[in-house]
């Protein structure tokens, strides 16, 4: 595919201009070396707001080229506003084919989630981080938390979870849930719900993280262990839904409560809407598909 | 049977549509043009140009007029647009000492070299809605007189001379720090502490400046002097390697006046807190100089107490483009973060209910 | 003087692009072998892949250490500043890039930039010259990136050197990365690689 020519959008290729690119793929590179560590970087002002992906967005516009199939999804589905408006963005400045579906793309943009289908070698993972730190809840001060990550000193996030236990007979903590990577760096896996964190263990794509407001860039190269933090006694466990998807039938996968009514009627389908219509597409049917549902058109 | 909902891109598409047509408003109402911006809401113009850190009135007033009037959303828009723009060089400092002077005021002397000059400003206007501006009236022809020639001394200089406040030492040939180009880092030095509140957001330095009035951090200020007015900017090309002028800037500098006692190296001295904005603020310049003196407490061996004072605190939540940003991405959909918060309390809702239903049972 | 005959990429933004994706793929899975095949011309005793890399990653904001060896040729600095802005450094704590044309003669690793617990990143990555890299080699990887274990055939790699990087290993998370560079290919050595000899 060819790339738009400056001239055609006013923009360089992906928007940024050269010299951005180069100071982001630098810290990209650092990042890859040093797996979890929050490496800072010149986070530019983009054209959508911060706390919207900006982050994510620079690193999609790094690294991506005039020959990548991109995908974008927020909260697993591709359809939802922002996923649509940050596709469209990159399909104008950089020409770029995109995709739905998960296995075809090369370059996967997300927020909030990691797909169900698993990713293969050739693919990059790009999350949108708005709070990159781990450690900042606990301790709002930079200056202190990059002390505590020198000295890998990670006590604080061990008692946050312990209180929890304690208080709660149980880990309160559902997504954003802390992990160790490579068995140094505590990092934080993006908003995403806990039940994605075992993705990210030994994954062979790779996994880059970009937090634009917050000028931090991190990553998880290929097979780098990924362990959520837990205790023996209450040891680290994902989500389980009753039922299975009631559009695709799927078990095991993430699911949206769908309210149906004001009478307490819901349905649980899946968040990621491709491996949902992928499902379907392949013939199988949940308890509310319908036999009209055509297949490929959910 | 369910549907998913689909079609974003074209709800997407449909919305922008809608806000061009709520931009224009009425059809029988005239359309406002640019230029009427920029020089009847100058101090809007003013505003966007000194948050979104771009001189240039004319795309200010522009975006002021894409953004229907909300001036944060016109920052966002000269910031998107400023990123993209290249670099080629660094000024040369502006002197203040020569500028082109339209309003001076110091509450430290009552006169001084150079006068008091009041130009234009609310200070004294009562303020009563004027209801013939609404029929549109021409103003009476302003008096006119003589430029003050020559450069006007500023109050701080006049201080300097006497030793009375701390001597400002240029630091010629560092490099000055740029925020846009290089993470912040903390603790961060007077120069990037002093981009960052230029760029900051007015109303946030406002308050953190009235806390710091109301005992917050308490620095006994007097408004050594505030001027306003146009300042040749200046550039040195490398194949010239002499400066040429760029055009001329409006700026509004505020120099705070501050107490401070000497220790024993150090005789008695005042301090300084400084404020410098483009185009006309004094409330901005004023804010700013106010905290700029409170985050120099660690500098002065004074204990930080205060939130004006906590240079982490206010640096990283002063730039408003950020923080608009990250209040309204709350949003966008966060359902499946909330599905997993649902899970979970209906989870610890039913244990709790069991462990009650156990106690009861226990109790009978 | 630049030399007449060399140029920069034929299509700066998207050879930038391909050239920064084999390098990211090389970092992220260490000791595997990627194409590398630059467009351009770089100065006569310059290897095109150094070339490449250096105006892949290094501008005016990074500072570059040249080898002896390539020190001496000052047309190297001369294409790298005209067409990067990168400026050299004698210092090689401080350089960001180092370019190295001889891997037995160059200064210990310890004598670069090794960043500090704070900021780690802050260290030099090495691009070094070498005459061939192999993917049957006595080099046995493992770590971050690497499925279970990987071989990798480096020539020359010197007496010694294996010690040296388990050094570097040891630092960790403090340390210099290596891309290794040989005509048409490179492959890469993070810090995090543990190398053992076959």
């Amino acid at each position: 595919m060819n790339a738009p020519s400056p001239a055609e959008t006013g923009y360089n290729f992906a928007y940024l201009d050269e010299q951005t690119k180069r100071m982001i793929r630098r810290a990209i590179l650092k990042a890859i070396a040093i797996p979890g560590y929050q490496v800072p970087f010149a986070s530019r002002e983009m054209p959508m707001p911060y706390g919207w992906g900006t982050g994510g967005v620079q690193v999609t516009a790094a690294v991506i080229g005039p020959d990548d199939v991109l995908k974008v999804i927020d909260q697993g589905s591709d359809d939802t506003t922002n996923a649509v408006s940050i596709r469209k963005f990159f399909a104008k400045t950089a020409g770029v084919a995109t995709t739905t579906r998960t296995a075809e793309a090369t370059v996967i943009q997300t927020r909030h989630r990691i797909p169900e289908t698993p990713l293969s070698e050739g693919q990059i993972l790009v999350y949108q981080v708005p709070i990159p730190e781990p450690l900042r809840f606990l301790e709002p001060r930079e200056t202190e938390t990059r002390k505590l990550h020198a000295l890998a000193d990670y006590g604080l996030m061990h008692v946050k979870l312990y209180e929890d236990i304690a208080r709660h007979g149980h880990i309160a903590t559902t997504y954003d849930y802390p992990v160790e990577v490579a068995g140094r760096y505590v990092m934080n896996p993006s908003p995403t719900p806990k039940f994605d964190n075992p993705k990210m263990h030994r994954s062979p794509a790779l996994q880059l993280f970009g937090a634009g407001r917050e000028k931090r860039i991190y990553a998880v190269p290929p097979y780098t262990d990924v362990v959520s933090l837990d205790f023996e006694d209450h040891p680290f466990e994902v989500q389980r839904f009753e039922k299975p998807c009631a559009l695709c039938a799927a078990t095991g996968v993430y699911l949206d409560e769908v309210v149906l009514d004001d009478r307490g009627g819901r349905m649980f389908v899946c968040s990621d809407s491709d491996y949902c219509a992928s499902r379907r597409d392949a013939g199988h049917r949940g308890e509310m598909a319908g036999d009209a549902l055509p297949a490929g058109q959910s | 049977m369910y549907v998913a909902v689909k079609g974003g891109e074209a709800a997407i598409d449909n919305a922008h549509a809608l806000l061009a047509h709520e931009r224009r408003g009425p059809a029988d109402v005239p359309e406002i043009a640019p230029d009427q911006i920029e020089h009847q809401l100058s101090l809007a113009v003013d505003r966007v140009m000194a948050e979104g850190s771009l001189y240039d009135p004319a795309l200010a007033a522009l975006a002021i007029k894409q953004a229907r009037g909300d001036l944060i959303e016109a920052i966002f828009l000269v910031r998107a647009f400023r990123t993209t723009l290249p670099r080629f060089g660094h000024s040369e400092p502006l002197d203040t000492a020569r500028m082109a002077i339209e309003r001076r005021i110091s509450a430290t002397y009552k006169d001084l070299p150079g006068g008091q000059v009041l130009g234009p400003t609310f200070d004294y206007t009562h303020r009563l809605i004027d209801f013939m501006l609404a029929a549109g009236v021409t103003p009476p022809e302003p008096a006119e007189a003589e430029p003050e020639c020559g450069a006007v001394p500023r109050v701080t200089d006049l201080l300097d001379g006497e030793q009375l406040i701390e001597a400002e030492t240029p630091r010629d040939g560092e490099p000055v720090g740029d925020l846009t180009r290089a993470p912040l880092d903390f603790p961060a030095d007077r120069d990037l502490r002093l981009q960052a509140l230029a760029r900051g957001d007015e109303g946030f330095l406002l308050a953190l400046g009235y806390s710091t009035q109301r005992g917050y951090g308490r620095t006994h200020p007097f408004v050594g002097e505030i001027r306003f007015g146009e300042v040749m900017a200046e550039f040195v090309p490398e194949e010239l390697g002499f400066a040429v002028p760029l055009g001329p800037v409006a700026l509004t500098e505020c120099q705070m006046v501050n107490q401070f006692h000497g220790n024993a190296e150090q005789p008695p001295q005042f301090t300084r807190g400084y404020g410098l904005v483009f185009g006309q603020s004094e409330r901005k310049a004023m804010s700013m100089s106010l905290v700029d003196r409170a985050l120099r407490t660690r500098e002065f061996g004074e204990d930080v107490v205060a939130p004006a004072q906590d240079e982490e605190f206010v640096l990283s939540h002063c730039d408003n483009v950020q923080a608009t940003g990250f209040v309204e991405h709350l949003k966008l959909p966060h359902y499946v973060d909330f599905q997993a918060e649902l899970g979970l309390v209906r989870q610890m809702r039913a244990e709790h209910e069991a462990a009650r239903e156990t106690l009861r049972e226990a109790a009978e | 003087m630049l030399d007449v005959a060399s140029t920069g990429f034929a299509d700066p933004v998207l050879d930038a692009q391909a050239q920064f994706r084999a390098l990211a793929d090389a970092l992220a899975r260490p000791g595997s072998l990627r194409a590398f095949t630059p467009r351009l011309t770089p100065p006569v005793g310059f290897p095109a892949a150094l070339a490449s890399i250096a105006l892949t990653v290094a501008d005016h904001e990074t500072a570059i250490w040249l080898d002896p060896a390539f020190a001496a040729d000052p047309g190297i600095a001369v294409w790298l500043a005209f067409h990067s802005g990168a400026r050299t450094t004698s210092d090689p704590s401080e350089a960001a890039f180092a370019f190295v044309a001889d891997i037995r003669a160059m200064p210990p690793l310890a004598a670069f930039g090794l960043g500090d617990e704070a900021y780690p990143d802050r260290s030099t990555t090495l691009v070094i010259a070498v005459e061939s890299l192999a993917e049957e080699g006595a080099l046995v990887l493992s770590g971050p990136g690497i499925e279970t274990d990987r071989r990798l055939g480096v020539t020359p790699w010197p007496e010694g050197f294996s010690a040296q990087f388990a050094a570097n290993r040891a630092l960790f998370p403090r340390g210099v990365d290596l891309i290794l560079a040989a005509q048409g290919v490179i492959a890469a050595l993070p810090r995090t690689t543990r190398i053992r000899e076959a």
